[in-house]
């Protein structure tokens, strides 16, 4: 498979969304909380408490909308400022009662519009990244599509960040490389080779820890495997102190291009 | 000879990438036009107005040592980490030859300049970006470099002042480039947490992942008149929504509006304005 065939599965509407994964990981137990407390409540990121095993977690996810209608509503996972703002809320939350953090990622990008702008985007991400490296409690991303630029990393300042095999990351779309460097956004399969975006590049470069099978929808014994995959994480990072954790977080990001 | 063999059309800068990167608003000829106003202006009296337009105030861009040496007091100015170079890390194609390139036009080895100067006698760790290597991109030695300048001002109990100017994240590092947003928040924030001031300036023009990083997160966010400040820049986001933007939609003074911006100051007072700040933290005179 091309780069750029990965970049279109990992766009197709029938790939699994956040809320897929929520519910066949957490089940009934999920109790979603909506909004940032200052402006609204932003559908392109859902987030709650739920019980993992015995385990609390907040979840978070950036959900993209499982019918033309739901899309529409989710703004296909492009968030505006105050669903930032809602993630690093229940993330704060989540600290208070030392709850691990698990966070899904599948956006194309934060969104580019007046309100965005207006509502400071640029501001809720940088704050989302700030806060994030300090959080006191164990936080795990996982990649499960499209993982669009600044929009994604938002909330992937993790202990740990895993991928789905057929998830991409990147700091640019492949058209949106492509028409920048050669003018010219059909080029953008030659764009998805050179940035690098692929599960498996994004390994090769340290800046992941684990790629993962993509479930099936029906597939529970996948999910249980899973489950038991993210309890170990969490049970592991929850046996080191809060302090500690943030100076691993830290350490993690310190050394991607260090110097 | 012919005064107006001295000055470039516009149009003309703006078609060249070359020219964009080489000398887009400070010309080396004798006169320069105000790209604001368009009113003809002695080079030299540019440079003394430091480097503002006499007539509409419009704020041309300068570099990054420009803007040190406008900042500090004189030869305080100590670089750190000057040898970093930029490598093609994931081997993205005409990186290598864009980097000569922007290495040659601009004399610089990256878009950032980190050091430690002296303002009204003030000892602080400053970080000056420039538009002239690569827009200000974001790679990995921008991002190190910076990161170790917020890891310098802690261990040495100092503060942090940053000029800003970016386009963004640069994409021919690929994601690595994206990690430095999360690093430099990552050192902001322990800077932050050891109690030291943090003073970003916003100049023309900051977006992308550097508005989406360090540039916002400043204990006081100050910004440049005129200056375009984004997430998205503004053609992004008419492509995207289709629709025209409003006037002075996304300038210092739009972002000071809506509460992003803490003060829009003029670049004739800012020194002023900075040694102020300084003060008011607590930041005393050192011999």
């Amino acid at each position: 498979m091309s780069a750029y065939d990965n970049v279109l599965a990992a766009r197709s509407t029938n790939k699994l969304t956040s809320l897929d994964y929520i519910n066949a990981l957490f089940g009934d137990s999920f109790i979603e909380l909506h909004g940032d407390r200052n402006f609204a409540d932003d559908k392109a990121v859902v987030g709650g408490v739920g019980m993992l095993n015995n385990m609390p977690v907040t979840v978070i996810g950036l959900e993209k909308g499982r019918n033309t209608k739901e899309r529409m509503e989710r703004n296909f996972g492009a968030a505006h400022p105050e669903g930032y703002r809602k993630a690093l809320r229940l993330m704060k939350q989540a600290e208070k009662f030392h709850r691990p953090i698990l966070c899904f990622v599948d956006t194309s990008g934060a969104f580019c519009g007046i309100g965005a702008e207006e509502r400071g985007q640029g501001h809720a991400i940088a704050t989302n990244l700030m806060e994030m490296m300090a959080l006191k409690t164990p936080v795990l991303s996982v990649f499960i599509g499209e993982g669009g630029s600044g929009g994604a990393i938002a909330l992937a300042v993790a202990d740990e960040v895993w991928m789905m095999e057929n998830s991409v990351y990147s700091v640019i779309s492949p058209e949106g490389c492509a028409s920048i460097l050669w003018k010219d956004s059909s080029k953008a399969a030659e764009a998805a080779e050179c940035l690098k975006m692929t599960a498996k590049d994004l390994f090769e470069l340290g800046v992941v820890e684990r790629i993962l099978r993509e479930p099936k929808a029906s597939d529970q014994k996948m999910f249980e495997s899973m489950k038991l995959l993210i309890c170990r994480t969490f049970e592991k990072n929850l046996a080191v102190s809060g302090e500690d954790l943030a100076k691993l977080r830290y350490h993690r990001f310190r050394k991607i291009g260090q110097q | 000879m012919d005064l107006f063999t001295f000055i470039k059309p516009k149009n003309e800068l703006e078609q060249s990438e070359e020219a964009v990167v080489n000398r887009p608003y400070v010309p080396d000829e004798m006169w320069s036009k105000c790209p604001d106003c368009g009113t003809l202006l002695l080079t030299t009296d540019i440079e003394e107005n430091f480097h503002v337009c006499s007539k509409c105030n419009h704020h041309f861009r300068i570099g990054s040592r420009k803007r040190i040496e406008m900042i500090s007091d004189k030869d305080t100015f100590s670089e750190i980490d000057a040898d970093f170079v930029s490598k093609n890390i994931i081997d993205f194609p005409g990186y290598d030859e864009k980097l000569e390139s922007n290495k040659r036009r601009s004399g610089e080895k990256d878009s950032v300049v980190c050091g430690t100067c002296k303002i009204d006698g003030i000892e602080t760790v400053i970080i000056s970006m420039t538009a002239e290597f690569m827009m200000g991109s974001m790679g990995t030695v921008t991002g190190d470099k910076i990161t170790r300048a917020f890891e310098y001002a802690v261990d040495n109990g100092l503060p942090v002042i940053a000029f800003t100017v970016s386009g963004g994240a640069r994409m021919q590092e690929g994601i690595l480039s994206l990690m430095q947003m999360a690093k430099t928040s990552g050192a902001v924030k322990m800077h932050s947490d050891a109690g030291l001031l943090y003073i970003t300036v916003l100049t023309d023009p900051t977006s992308g992942g550097v508005t989406a990083s360090f540039a916002m997160e400043g204990d006081i966010i100050l910004a440049e008149p005129g200056a375009l400040i984004a997430f998205a820049g503004p053609r992004v986001i008419e492509q995207t929504i289709r629709q025209k933007l409003p006037k002075d939609f996304q300038t210092a003074e739009f972002l000071q509006e809506k509460g992003f911006v803490d003060k829009v100051v003029d670049r004739r007072y800012l020194k002023e304005t900075l040694a102020n700040l300084l003060r008011i933290h607590n930041y005393t005179e050192v011999q």
